[in-house]
């Protein structure tokens, strides 16, 4: 099963769509709770980083009985220096970000820590890409 | 093992309005966490949790949401807007509405026998 979502850079009331949309395809197929929760607060971290830092974005999604590979792509400014965006705390978010109650610097060590494979990759100046790969069973 | 409250007694103990999620009152919580960083509200593990914030926006919605949160109470006389109540109800998310400070609001529930996460 695949599906794409397009995010919208600067937009936070649509923050949230691709992770809410992927939550009720995994319940549908009856993955359990406690996987979903740690696919979804991913996804909707990766999702609020593109809407914070990005033009524009897109998620794709690909489902299949024993894993799920979500791709979150950008075009945005990327990041300089991915080892200090990993560190818990370091943050280049705006004030507006910071209102909406992200911006803490614990966006991608969520991620990192609710995935079981996170890869990352980016050029300044042109965007960002993030994998993440979860098994569906325990 | 935590004790259980009802989230109607929730809402009574705090003279709070729940805003949606009526028909859910009957459920229960047993822990609670307060925070307006969700980030943070995303990193916990635990089932049957309160969040306790004074952040109004469609992310505190969204973020109850991905972390099976089932009750936020809104501190501080903050109000929730319609697109909120769309989501939530949506999701089986109650809503409420609560004039106190946070941190009167924490002392009165912790008072009542609601545990902190950690």
């Amino acid at each position: 099963m695949k599906f794409s979502y397009e995010v919208e850079g600067g937009n936070f009331a649509k923050a949230g769509n691709a992770a809410s949309n992927v939550k009720k395809v995994l319940k549908q197929l009856n993955v359990d709770p406690k996987i979903i929760k740690r696919i979804v607060v991913a996804l909707y971290e990766g999702e609020v980083n593109v809407v914070a830092h990005a033009y524009k974005g897109m998620v794709l999604v690909d489902i299949d009985p024993s894993r799920i590979h979500i791709r979150i792509e950008d075009e945005g400014p990327g990041i300089p220096d991915i080892d200090l965006a990993m560190q818990v705390g370091y943050s280049t978010a705006s004030a507006m970000v910071r209102e909406m109650g992200f911006g803490a610097g614990m966006g991608l060590p969520n991620m990192k820590r609710n995935a079981d494979v996170i890869d990352i990759s980016s050029k300044v100046g042109e965007g960002t890409v993030v994998e993440l790969t979860t098994k569906l069973t325990s | 093992m935590a004790t259980s409250i009802k989230i109607r007694k929730i809402a009574e103990l705090l003279d709070a309005q729940v805003v949606c999620g009526v028909d859910l009152i009957e459920n229960e919580v047993r822990y609670a966490f307060a925070s307006d960083l969700m980030s943070d509200v995303l990193t916990l593990e635990s089932e049957h949790l309160v969040l306790i914030t004074g952040l109004t926006n469609m992310q505190t919605v969204r973020t109850a949401e991905m972390a099976d949160i089932n009750c936020i109470v809104f501190v501080r006389g903050k109000k929730v807007t319609p697109e909120m109540i769309d989501v939530a109800s949506e999701n089986n998310t109650v809503l409420i509405e609560c004039k106190y400070s946070m941190f009167r609001t924490i002392g009165m529930l912790h008072d009542a026998g609601v545990c902190p996460v950690y």
